[in-house]
């Protein structure tokens, strides 16, 4: 399965499911990542996590292990 | 007749600029009752009747956060008279997601799109009718920085309340919807008819905190239970994702036909530059060191310690005193009295006001780079260090601001939105010794270790010691474990503050931080005077007869396994907990020096810790570590909102700093000097208590 922590800096890809539950899977869903939406890899924190992407228009950052929930195409 | 509006919207959407705009000087600041979430209510400026209640920033209506319960509450229960949903229109989709929630509750609402000089600065243009006429509201157009629209969006609101509310738009497809309509039909007798779409969609959801208040019996719950389970084996899917999902797809093809964006990709804002250099791989550290020292050294540096120099010395010292004084002998008042009010309460309230300048520059400071957007950049930068002991990145800026003040490092926990980080985050930022500790670490380094910089350094050290070993601890505990809180943050477009709101924000903690310290010191210093220079026949005599060396002596024993149990040491660390500083001030009071000389001051008080370091090392971790000053723990009462959280804050520190002095000092001396005594047992235990709560596995659920 890949994953979107499996995403270079500077690449997109697309959300085909999210796995995990409660809190943290609604949190992410409820900031506009659902499934069909296009996120693009914008920097990694210089420490190396978390990660920073563009989602609908805006910046959101999220933690690597977060990322792995997400499944790409 | 009172009319009121509730504010709603995301974090970061001009909420509090609006809300400042429309209430002017009126507003009222507390909390919600329970939870450390900021409760803002104010008049509208132009029509008194109309009451502004502002809503903590969410981005949705889920149960998962005190702020989005406050806020659901607060709409569902109290029904406010109409909504004025703020819609940031550089950042559309998610927006509305909010704004799709808020309509089923059925109140009359009212479509505010901000920020419109940015969309039109970027050439995007947005359909207002159209999206009206889809959601069935009244939607207006406002740029609350520039005070513009904001009027127009209140009377909306105020037209809006009179009118009968439409039914609210259909985001839900075929299947969905079945299921929403056989939940409406079976609790329609239970609900009122404007929040039956509400009611139903959570049943829908499985939210608990909602169907919990309707009081559905267990067939009814396990009948339609099987609805829901059809519809998510439909959709392959759990029914909260198929909510939003179909949230979002509604969105996404309204805003495809409404909003029209001029579209430059590859192209670098303002703000990608600006991040491009501040979150650098190489530059980012380095950065934030150079930013925080510029806020250090405005603040604690030469116009900071003149404003408080000033404060303290002058305007404390001399002119209110002085005023005082001058007054008080005119109007023929007896001296005791006149001691009382000039040492006791104007010294007293003086030293918390003198925290004012300092706090106050420190929050103008602080302001700027939270509104501006760094302070969302820092927690993102040191997120990954605070996440490995159970906090995230947001709690990293009150332990800096920590190292100078521990009053305005409590009060910039707010910007943590996670309650349970920021409880704990209020417990641990005081661990840091703040500037006025420094001086108690001064004087005892002269006293006993020849004045070596390392043990001042090394001070520093134990405190982030203490803030992880027992950020690991707590974090262990059942009332702080539970799910991992998301690290799922917004990085907002870097901005200009806005100038009037760092002040009415700056003014609003001040002002708050006055009135609540300060009736708590005023009632201390008046008590601590009365003990100091009283003993019990209500006679007025020296320290070494007042009521206070009394006390000392009965509670002496307290301080005995920490090597320090007599009067003198118990009366220092007391008084330390009126201000740190005031411990200093205190031992050279008690130590009855020889001369003024620094010299023989330090001799004497190494002879009244019997010129043991181990003692005089106990005696400056116990109140360097233990509980803050009493200004801070009125600030952490306040910040914790409840007397509960406050009272287990309280004996949480003082806990941690009595140990700590306590293992110190008996394992100190069982080493070097081979005594050994219940207390050494004591020590051990305690030591091998903290090593167990520290590695102990944690229970998963």
């Amino acid at each position: 399965m890949k994953t979107l922590k499996d995403v270079a800096v500077g690449e997109s890809a697309t959300i085909i499911k999210i796995h995990g539950e409660g809190k943290v899977k609604r949190r992410i869903m409820d900031m506009g990542i659902t499934k069909g939406t296009e996120v693009f890899v914008r920097k990694v924190a210089p420490l190396g996590d978390p990660i920073e992407i563009t989602v609908r228009g805006y910046e959101l950052s999220l933690r690597k292990a977060d990322a792995e929930i997400l499944e790409i195409s | 007749m009172n009319l009121k509006i509730a504010l709603a919207g995301n974090p970061n959407c001009g909420k509090t600029t609006l809300f400042n705009s429309l209430t002017g000087s009126t507003q009222y600041v507390g909390n919600w009752p329970g939870v450390t979430v900021e409760k803002k209510e104010g008049r509208l400026i132009r029509n008194k009747d109309v009451i502004i209640q502002d809503l903590p920033g969410i981005y949705s209506l889920s149960p998962y956060s005190m702020e989005e319960v406050v806020s659901r509450n607060y709409l569902v229960n109290e029904k406010p008279d109409a909504i004025l949903n703020i819609v940031d229109g550089t950042n559309i989709e998610r927006n509305l997601y909010l704004t799709t929630q808020i309509l089923e509750i059925g109140l009359p609402t009212v479509v505010a799109i901000n920020m419109m000089d940015a969309v039109d600065k970027n050439g995007d243009k947005i359909d207002i009718e159209k999206i009206s006429k889809t959601l069935g509201c009244r939607v207006v157009t406002m740029s609350a920085l520039n005070e513009e629209g904001v009027f127009e969006a209140a009377n909306a609101c105020i037209e809006a309340a009179k009118e009968p509310v439409k039914e609210c738009p259909h985001v839900f497809s075929g299947s969905v919807e079945h299921a929403l309509a056989h939940i409406e039909e079976s609790i329609q007798d239970k609900v009122d008819k404007q929040t039956l779409r509400w009611h139903a969609i959570k049943i829908f959801e499985r939210d608990k905190e909602d169907y919990k208040s309707l009081h559905l019996s267990e067939d009814l719950l396990s009948h339609l239970e099987e609805h829901i389970k059809d519809c998510e084996e439909e959709m392959d899917d759990d029914a909260e994702s198929i909510i939003t999902n179909q949230r979002y797809e509604y969105i996404q093809k309204l805003v495809s036909t409404s909003v029209v964006k001029k579209h430059e990709k590859g192209k670098l804002t303002t703000s990608d530059k600006i991040d491009r250099v501040l979150t650098n791989r190489v530059l980012a550290l380095p950065l934030f060191a150079l930013i925080m020292f510029v806020v250090y050294y405005i603040a604690m540096g030469p116009l900071g310690t003149f404003l408080t120099d000033w404060t303290n010395d002058v305007l404390f010292g001399e002119i209110v005193p002085g005023a005082v004084d001058g007054f008080l002998s005119s109007i023929g008042v007896i001296d005791w009295v006149k001691s009382l009010v000039i040492d006791g309460i104007v010294g007293g309230v003086g030293t918390v006001l003198g925290f004012v300048p300092q706090i106050a520059i420190l929050f103008i400071l602080l302001s700027i780079l939270e509104d501006s957007g760094y302070m969302a950049r820092v927690a993102f930068i040191f997120d990954r260090i605070f996440r490995r002991f159970g906090l995230s990145g947001k709690s990293f800026i009150p332990m800096v601001v920590g190292t100078g003040c521990g009053v305005p490092a409590i009060m910039s926990c707010r910007t943590i939105e996670e309650e349970k980080d920021r409880r704990m985050t209020i417990m641990l930022a005081t661990f840091i010794p703040c500037a006025a500790k420094m001086e108690i670490v001064l004087i005892m380094t002269q006293a006993f270790f020849e004045g070596n910089a390392l043990i001042a350094t090394g001070m520093y050290f134990v405190g982030i010691a203490i803030v992880v070993v027992f950020g690991i601890i707590l974090k262990k505990m059942n009332i702080f474990s539970g799910d991992p809180a998301p690290f799922v943050m917004e990085l907002p477009a870097y901005h200009f503050p806005s100038i009037k709101g760092i002040f009415i924000h700056v003014w609003e903690r001040v002002k708050g931080f006055m009135i609540k310290a300060g009736t708590i010191i005023f009632l201390a210093c008046i008590v601590l005077w009365l003990l100091m220079n009283f003993n019990f026949s209500l006679q007025l005599v020296d320290l070494e007869e007042s009521m206070l060396k009394v006390i000392g002596e009965k509670i002496a024993f307290i301080f005995a396994p920490l090597g320090f149990g007599t009067w003198q040491g118990a009366v220092a660390s007391v008084s330390a907990e009126i201000a740190k500083e005031q411990a200093t001030a205190t031992l050279g009071m008690l130590a009855h020096a020889a001369s003024e000389d620094e010299a023989d001051v330090v001799l004497a008080i190494r002879s009244l810790f019997n010129n043991n370091s181990w003692t005089g090392l106990s005696f400056m971790l116990f109140n360097i570590f233990n509980a803050p000053c009493l200004v801070a723990i009125a600030t952490a009462f306040r910040e914790q909102g409840s007397f509960k959280w406050g009272l287990f804050t309280f004996i949480f520190q003082m806990c941690v700093g009595y140990t700590l002095a306590l293992c110190t000092y008996n394992i100190g001396m069982f080493v070097t000097a081979g005594v050994f005594n219940i207390a050494t047992i004591f020590a051990f235990v305690l030591v091998l208590v903290i090593l167990i709560l520290l590695f102990r596995p944690v229970k998963k659920n």
